[in-house]
């Protein structure tokens, strides 16, 4: 376990991630994945669920849905309103914060 | 030695009920969530409530607390580690809450051999996702040694972040997770004083004088790249969007830069612009007002 590891690991910036791809990231199951689907909380690229591509604005969704849900014991519906005002609130922030206020 | 850190953590007295621990750390936990609380005081307030309802919520666990205070695990052969996890920053401290590690622990009694990704936040500045920089990443990844125990172990990596990476976006560094798996990055942006970032688009706010505004022309504005001029229309409006297309973030499709007018006045008129001020109200009849019937 402590033997040197290079010190510049190759890097990958992530463009999107499939259905499987994206189960294994949020460490869950693609039934939930569908469900966030099904509500909105990401939309994926393409139709049919054997194609779909999760571009990074919704892999960053997924995860943070997933962690809201373990720690605050919420179901879909309650995340997907969360994640929606958690944006318009922080829209309005940046905004205000670049008026001065 | 007695402690009560845990019931100050959960602002509960020491004789409440195991439901009134629950409610009040569900209620701690609503409102200091990482997510929806961003901040290292929320952070840290949702850390202390999780490490207290760890304790708190198991009899056995507050009868050794209560009686022994923040010491109550230290005779037991195999300590408890949840606590020494805190301050384990370069995890994506979202992440950080009781159960994070469980499946690691339940497993603590043989050396693991399943690959398991990891996850990592950076934060990162504007100007270093606008042309690309390289971080070094700290990152406490836990050990076993030969005696079974777990302990924390600090690992840098230098972490070339490339050039017109958008907030959110993930790095994949391979091989770099536990045990083989997978190290991902989300990457972050610090707040920025000038720009405010909405997806690969950045605003600024611009000041402008009335007669600016009111003439147009040229004024200096600043870019990520530097400063550049931008040409106000005659008649701008408060608040009006100017556009500065492909100056925005340099994303595979690139962004834009938006100009938000703001009309400024001068803090204090020159007796020669009170003069001109006062012939512009003589000759310019303009009602502001008129909407709201007066």
């Amino acid at each position: 376990m402590k033997k040197a590891k290079p010190r510049n690991p190759q890097v990958d910036l992530i463009e999107t991630l499939s259905l499987s791809e994206l189960t294994m990231f949020c460490d869950t199951n693609a039934e939930w994945v569908i469900t966030l689907v099904e509500h909105g909380v990401v939309n994926p690229i393409a139709r049919s669920a054997p194609e779909w591509e999760f571009t990074p604005a919704h892999i960053a969704r997924a995860r943070k849905a997933a962690r809201l849900m373990r720690d605050l014991g919420l179901n879909v519906a309650g995340v997907a309103l969360v994640l929606d005002l958690i944006e318009e609130r922080d829209a309005l922030a940046r905004k205000l914060a670049l008026m001065g206020a | 030695m007695i402690d009560t850190a845990h019931y100050q953590a959960l602002g509960v007295p020491k004789d409440a009920s195991a439901d009134d621990i629950k409610r009040a750390y569900r209620k701690m936990a609503r409102k200091y969530h990482p997510d929806v609380n961003p901040g290292p005081e929320a952070d840290a307030k949702f850390k202390a409530a999780g490490a207290a309802y760890d304790v708190l919520s198991d009899p056995e666990k507050r009868a050794a607390y209560d009686r022994f205070g923040a010491d109550w695990d230290q005779p037991r052969p195999e300590p408890d580690q949840d606590s020494r996890w805190q301050g384990g920053f370069a995890f994506d401290e979202r992440d950080v809450n009781p159960d994070m590690f469980r499946a690691f622990f339940d497993q603590r009694g043989g050396p693991r051999a399943m690959r398991q990704d990891q996850h990592a936040r950076l934060e990162v500045a504007l100007e270093d996702a606008i042309r690309g920089a390289t971080r070094t990443l700290s990152l406490q990844v836990p050990q076993i040694d030969a005696s079974g125990h777990v302990t924390l172990q600090t690992r840098t990596i230098d972490l070339r972040v490339p050039k017109g990476i958008l907030p959110g976006q993930q790095l994949r560094l391979r091989g770099q997770g536990m045990d083989g798996g997978d190290l991902f990055v989300e990457i972050a942006f610090a707040p920025h004083p000038i720009y405010r970032v909405e997806g690969r688009d950045l605003y600024v706010a611009l000041p402008v004088t009335p007669w600016e505004a009111a003439l147009g022309g040229k004024v200096r504005m600043p870019t990520p790249t530097g400063p550049v001029d931008l040409n106000i229309p005659a008649d701008a409006r408060q608040g009006q969007k100017l556009r500065l297309r492909g100056r925005g973030l340099p994303a595979a499709q690139k962004g834009d830069l938006f100009a938000e007018l703001h009309i400024v006045n001068p803090p204090k008129l020159s007796p020669e612009a009170r003069a001109l001020y006062q012939r512009l109200a003589k000759e310019q009849p303009f009602n502001p007002r008129a909407n709201l019937g007066v």
